[in-house]
């Protein structure tokens, strides 16, 4: 069963004028026999309890890319890492959904840009940061810049009674998880109970949003029909360069904004850049919460999606006033 | 005899095996060329009902060419073709996209087939 959520019900806009990302809350309610066994759990397995705690998923930031739908280049990123470095309360840790940097066919460019992006990712206060490659990080050199800067390109990890896996399906080149990460992602799964909270994290969708814009993972169903038997599934993804919020069966799959630029909707014929607007520079590009929790799950979830501003300036002289000197637009 | 009758039997279904794949004619070959980042020619027609070898090359590197609602996914490397028959029943105007990712100019690599 696959259904858009409805957004009013869902999400709740907030008034804050706060950046580019999206800060997730997770509320393992450890206070409820299904928190409690999972607290239980997790202690024991290693050596921490369920406690709530927030994140924050930022995608697409595209170091490099030079072009029409966004002459800022990263000032958008910037932008992010000074909003999520002013939140009040620091997220445990930052989710980087993929294409960090835009390809270039000369690898050593492509490490410039890779450096680029740990220069400004590193002025984050937040200094558990993970992160998956998307298609323009991976895909030429099946993910050897990425690893040289990240270490693998699939794996999972626990934080406080929330098991995360991190899923690659770009370094084939092909929009695939392929064989051996789907043997991986079960074996790595088994130690669970069903009620287990469980976030993957991607760079494509793992359902067929709109495969004639290559928004889908061929394999995406296999991998979906492995995690059908956890009761608190959430997939975080990136690649659409747009929120977009979909229930398929126990699972919740939410895309992020980009922080470069974004596409149209998917029902829509053309699948071109939205362009770029001087007088709200960071128009579609935002932030997401994820908040709250349920009774009847272990995770929880309220979304909040606001988009990027530029708080103390505005307009057309707003984003001139970003531009370094000899930049233009 | 009941081995005779046997050998015969044996020739006649093989005989009746080559007559009927003699009689059934090779599907039409098409060919589509890739490379970065376009794909010639840009539109193909096919006849509903018509069995058809789609049959991509690849002049450069690796090229896909994605078409779900015919049940096309193809692979090719330079000098290593890929190929799939397909009997489309489906009368329309569908989307073919190079899926394998093959550089900033991909998003841009797409085709028509048309089945009519």
């Amino acid at each position: 069963m696959k259904k858009e959520f409805d957004r009013r019900a869902f999400m709740r806009v907030s008034a804050m004028s706060i950046g580019a990302g999206a800060l997730l809350q997770f509320s393992p309610l450890a206070t409820t026999a299904r928190g409690s066994t999972m607290s239980r759990l997790f202690r024991r397995q290693n050596g921490e309890g369920t406690s709530p705690f927030s994140i924050v998923q930022l995608s697409d930031t595209h170091v490099g890319f030079q072009g029409p739908p966004d002459p800022l280049g990263t000032k958008a990123f910037e932008r992010a890492v000074d909003v999520v470095n002013a939140l009040d309360q620091q997220p445990d840790l930052i989710l980087f959904t993929g294409d960090l940097t835009h390809d270039s066919d000369d690898p050593a460019e492509h490490a410039k840009r890779f450096a680029a992006f740990r220069s400004i990712s590193g002025r984050l206060r937040v200094k558990k940061r993970m992160h998956v490659p998307g298609e323009h990080d991976a895909a030429l050199d099946g993910g050897v810049l990425f690893r040289e800067n990240f270490g693998e390109t699939h794996y999972s990890f626990d934080h406080r009674g929330v098991h995360f896996v991190a899923l690659d399906n770009v370094s084939h080149g092909k929009p695939i998880v392929g064989a051996e990460q789907l043997a991986w992602l079960k074996q790595d799964l088994a130690r669970f109970p069903k009620t287990a909270p469980i976030v993957v994290f991607t760079h494509r969708p793992l359902f067929d949003l709109k495969p004639e814009w290559e928004w889908f993972t061929s394999d995406g169903d296999t991998v979906m029909n492995v995690l059908a038997p956890y009761e608190s599934v959430t997939v975080l993804y990136g690649h659409i360069h747009r929120p977009h919020h979909t229930l398929i069966g126990n699972a919740q799959h939410h895309a992020a904004r980009s922080l470069i630029f974004a596409f149209p909707d998917p029902s829509t014929r053309e699948k071109k850049p939205l362009p770029f607007n001087s007088d709200q520079p960071f128009k579609n590009l935002g932030i997401r919460t994820i908040s709250g929790s349920s009774a009847t799950q272990a995770f929880a979830a309220g979304i909040n999606d606001v988009e990027l501003s530029i708080r103390e300036i505005s307009g057309s002289e707003g984003v001139m006033q970003m531009l370094r000197e000899g930049e233009s637009l | 005899m009941k081995r005779t009758a046997i050998i015969v039997i044996l020739v006649a279904l093989i005989a009746a095996a080559q007559l009927g794949s003699a009689q059934e004619p090779a599907p039409r070959v098409v060919e589509i060329s890739a490379k970065r980042f376009e794909f010639n020619p840009k539109q193909v027609t096919l006849k509903r009902g018509e069995k058809v070898t789609l049959r991509l090359v690849s002049t450069d590197r690796a090229h896909g060419l994605l078409v779900k609602p015919l049940g096309v996914d193809l692979d090719a490397d330079d000098g290593k073709p890929g190929e799939i028959t397909i009997t489309p029943d489906t009368a329309g105007t569908f989307p073919a996209i190079c899926d394998h990712y093959c550089g900033s100019g991909h998003g841009n690599m797409k085709m028509t087939i048309v089945v009519e």
